[in-house]
């Protein structure tokens, strides 16, 4: 039992499933849905008060998602916890700073790839607080209630990306 | 639930939970091998589909779990009106910088913890700041955009005029067909 800590990668169905159940205790303990988005607005609010301690009077957002240490913030720093132990358990920890398949197209320089992580980040940010969810706010959580908003959100998700992905590999010509 | 709604309002007991669901999730969404910007390209290049696979077993657990706990009185549902204007205006964005940085933002938190560079030093930080220059932007395009073209209802059940409990049947039926189907053609 204890060896399947240790097992690189499980099947996306038993991982998939007990992430529905996580969803399911989320919403029976928390009273919400298991989302991550809204955690980057908390921490980003935190750091624009730290700097300017009345931006919750000045920004409309901020007081619709308060920058404070919550459950909801709490959920990132669980993840990065959590994925590092499941990563050094089964001995795939290691620091890199180009993924492979970025490298077989656009090379290995780090900074480029630096660049167009950050990029992506702020698009995909922007992107999800305007659709007001992520892929597990909306693609899992909302979608299993059933939510129209949700089940647009998560299509557009894909259709974006997969657009995207062809456009970014097999178009740019590079 | 008078001890569900006092445990929902301890600010100190939420903080543990978030963690630890949190801690849990990172460490499933490794397992599952999601964390990994190739698997997320590769989904999106449409030359795996190990994404598709994990996100459609998780909602098919959840999507029987949620609605038995609002059945029997231990959750309630959390359904939003959506609008073409932000979700679909949004989800479009958002899957640009979904394939450009190759993560989502959970899985981007992942990476990180497994060690990807990338993703810490440019996803997280990128996150943040697009979080913020949201909160810049959040009046005017919640003026423009985000009532645009109301979706007609809040559920699909409510939109196709189902029972609830039969639209659960047939989406569940779809789901696991869905999946079937992939696992019959290889894929």
């Amino acid at each position: 039992m204890s060896a399947i800590l240790f097992t690189a990668t499980w099947s996306p169905y038993a991982t998939g499933a007990g992430i529905g159940v996580l969803v399911c205790l989320s919403f029976l303990l928390c009273n919400r849905p298991l989302g991550a988005s809204s955690a980057y607005v908390k921490v980003a609010g935190l750091l624009e008060k730290a700097v300017d301690p009345h931006v919750e009077d000045k920004k409309e957002y901020y007081r619709e998602i308060p920058p404070r240490v919550d459950g909801v913030l709490m959920i990132l720093p669980g993840i990065i916890i959590g994925a590092f132990i499941a990563a050094i358990l089964s001995g795939q920890f290691h620091l890199s700073w180009v993924p492979s398949l970025w490298s077989e197209t656009f090379g290995d320089n780090a900074i480029v790839r630096l660049l167009a992580a950050f990029a992506g980040g702020i698009i995909l940010a922007f992107g999800a607080r305007w659709a007001g969810g992520c892929t597990s706010g909306h693609g899992i959580s909302g979608t299993s209630q059933l939510s129209l908003a949700s089940i647009v959100s998560a299509a557009c998700f894909f259709i974006g990306g997969i657009v995207a992905a062809f456009v970014i590999f097999h178009v740019s010509g590079v | 639930m008078p001890l569900l709604t006092r445990l929902h309002e301890n600010g100190k007991a939420q903080i543990a939970l978030g963690l630890g669901i949190g801690i849990a999730f990172g460490f499933l969404l490794q397992k599952g091998g999601v964390t990994d910007y190739n698997v997320i390209v590769g989904q999106l290049l449409l030359e795996n589909f190990i994404v598709v696979k994990l996100m459609l077993s998780a909602v098919i657990v959840a999507m029987i779990g949620v609605h038995l706990l609002v059945h029997f009185g231990y959750a309630e549902l959390h359904v939003s009106p959506g609008s073409l204007g932000s979700n679909m205006i949004g989800g479009l964005i958002f899957g640009a910088g979904f394939a450009l940085l190759g993560l989502c933002p959970g899985t981007v938190a992942g990476a990180a913890g497994t060690g990807a560079l990338d993703a810490l030093f440019g996803g997280i930080i990128g996150m943040l700041v697009g979080a913020g220059l949201f909160a810049d932007f959040y009046p005017k395009i919640k003026a423009r955009f985000l009532s645009l073209a109301p979706l007609p209802a809040g559920t699909l059940y409510g939109f196709l005029h189902l029972d609830r409990w039969v639209m659960i049947g047939i989406a569940e039926v779809v789901m696991i067909g869905i999946l079937l189907l992939l696992t019959y053609l290889g894929w």
